[in-house]
């Protein structure tokens, strides 16, 4: 029953990842990325890893794809092929790392041989919610907390960027109108 | 199988039950709005279908159904179609998670069934939040596919309000997910027991009354409601995001947002309201010697307090006039956003400092 699952998780994912690339509508794209969220969120839950599952599908599905969305809508490109003829640069990236797979595959660095990293939690814990958050907060907090800040550094550059600077004249008339009261 | 089978009858008939339930009460939502917004108003509302107008609905439903559907000729056909069910769906999928009565057990053919609750998942809250958010995509999708301005307009502005106000939704909850230590919408419940000071809109240490405001007004914002419409404007937008759909097609967006009405309502009773908590310890029926018929009071109080958010929510609609675009995303990130980070920090110093 479990491999029937995943199975159809894993077929799914896969199928819906190649048709966000190789659709022309970017709308069509955007939602086959939507229905490959899901299928990753299924998968997790078929993990018992609940938490994970809903938090893919509120941030990934709730979130950055609306966003996604909402600029394809309003840039409004309709078939436009510009972006399906990056070979040279799709070539340059895609051959070493199949390279990289096929040699992790073939050699002895499968993890078949390793022993399994030791989880700090039994992975089939029932409150899995709780067992994340203490594992976050203890043994993962220092790389927890670096990237909340690299997210907040993040989030100051966008507004940096998108800041309307405001101009010489502009600034007067405040003043102005600051002094006058 | 017999025993797979059994389960699997039980869970249906539970499933078909409470969408008979939020049907009939979507049914009843819109005759009480056009009645009471009558009745703010000075006026009767419907009175012409049935004595006093009790039977409108049906009579808007049969319109509905027999209306032509007309899909506009420069439509995304797919898109056009797939829109309104991807707006139904998230709206009808929450009601899974939430308690309805006391978390009983009885035995049906050897199998244990918990009547009132259909699932108690360890992330109920998140569960819900994810479908909301899943809910944006029919408003979007209906809105570009109809190839109108108008509908193009109302559907991204839908988004970004939706995208905006969900993110208040969600922190709001977080303070009383910290006095809980649970995600489970049963176990909130449950916790909630006995008098209503015990309620988390007033339980100590650390009183959720701002999380409360901030989460009703931003479920208003979310669910579309007046005064923050703007994806359905009519001065401005003819009808927002669905001008283009008729018929059943339009039916399914207005029963979405209905369900989504009754949806929020019962999580805030759930959250904030101690859900089907009385707010006396215990049942009157129980001191009565009735404790087998506890849960009747238990489900009238559910329904009190969700009917109480329902009436709410038509009370705004005839007070308040409808926000700016900008206002809308002001008050949303800089009055609401700090509230409901500011209830978060004192919320977990108050828990810290207690236990």
């Amino acid at each position: 029953m479990a491999h029937l699952f995943f199975g159809y998780f894993a077929g799914m994912i896969a199928i819906t990842s190649v048709l966000v690339v190789a659709l022309r509508n970017p709308v069509y794209s955007a939602l086959s990325l939507l229905v490959m969220f899901f299928h990753v969120a299924g998968l997790y839950v078929t993990l018992h890893a609940e938490f994970l599952a809903a938090v893919q599908v509120i941030v990934y599905a709730g979130a950055i794809l609306v966003l996604y969305l909402f600029v394809v809508m309003l840039l409004n490109v309709k078939r436009d092929d510009r972006y399906h003829s990056q070979w040279r640069i799709a070539a340059f990236i895609c051959i070493p790392l199949s390279i990289e797979f096929l040699v992790l595959l073939s050699g002895d660095f499968g993890a078949a041989h390793r022993e399994p990293a030791s989880l700090p939690v039994e992975p089939l814990a029932s409150d899995n919610t709780l067992a994340i958050g203490q594992t976050l907060f203890s043994t993962y907090l220092f790389p927890f907390e670096v990237a909340s800040l690299i997210l907040l550094v993040a989030m100051v550059g966008a507004i940096v960027l998108a800041k309307r600077d405001i101009s010489e004249n502009e600034a007067k008339n405040m003043n102005r109108v600051s002094g006058a009261q | 199988m017999s025993e797979f089978g059994l389960r699997l009858a039980i869970s249906l008939t539970q499933i078909a039950a409470v969408m008979g339930i939020v049907v009939v009460t979507v049914l009843l939502l819109t005759l009480a709005e056009r009645k009471v917004l009558g009745w703010m108003q000075d006026r009767m509302g419907p009175m012409e279908v049935g004595p006093y107008g009790i039977l409108q609905p049906f009579a808007d439903a049969i319109k509905l159904f027999f209306k032509e559907d007309i899909i506009p000729a420069g439509a995304n056909k797919f898109l056009f179609t797939l829109a309104p069910i991807l707006c139904l769906i998230p709206a009808f999928i929450g009601f899974a998670v939430i308690p309805w009565g006391p978390n009983w057990t009885i035995e049906v053919g050897g199998i244990t069934v918990k009547p009132f609750v259909i699932s108690d998942i360890n992330i109920g809250i998140l569960y819900i939040l994810a479908f909301a958010s899943i809910g944006a995509y029919g408003i979007i999708l209906g809105g570009w596919a109809s190839n109108s301005k108008y509908s193009l307009l109302g559907g991204l502005r839908s988004a970004a309000q939706i995208i905006s106000y969900e993110l208040n939704v969600g922190l709001s909850i977080i303070g009383v997910i910290i006095l809980t230590g649970s995600l489970s919408l049963v176990k909130i419940t449950d916790a909630q027991a006995g008098w209503f000071w015990n309620w988390y809109l007033f339980a100590l240490p650390a009183p959720q009354i701002f999380a409360f405001v901030v989460f009703v007004i931003s479920s208003v914002a979310e669910t579309n409601r007046v005064p923050f419409d703007l994806p359905e404007a009519e001065s401005e937008l003819v009808a927002g995001f669905f001008t283009e759909y008729s018929g059943l097609r339009f039916a399914f967006f207005f029963l979405a947002e209905y369900a989504n009405m009754v949806l929020v309502s019962c999580v805030a009773a759930a959250l904030f309201l101690g859900g089907w908590n009385a707010p006396y310890p215990g049942t009157i029926l129980e001191l009565l010697g009735a404790p087998s018929l506890a849960w009747v009071e238990n489900i009238m109080w559910f329904a009190v307090k969700a009917y109480s958010f329902l009436f709410l929510f038509f009370w705004l609609r005839a007070t308040l006039p409808r926000l700016r675009y900008d206002q809308l995303m002001k008050f949303g990130w800089k009055v609401m956003l700090p509230i409901a980070l500011a209830n978060i920090v004192v919320t977990s110093i108050a828990v810290f400092i207690t236990q």
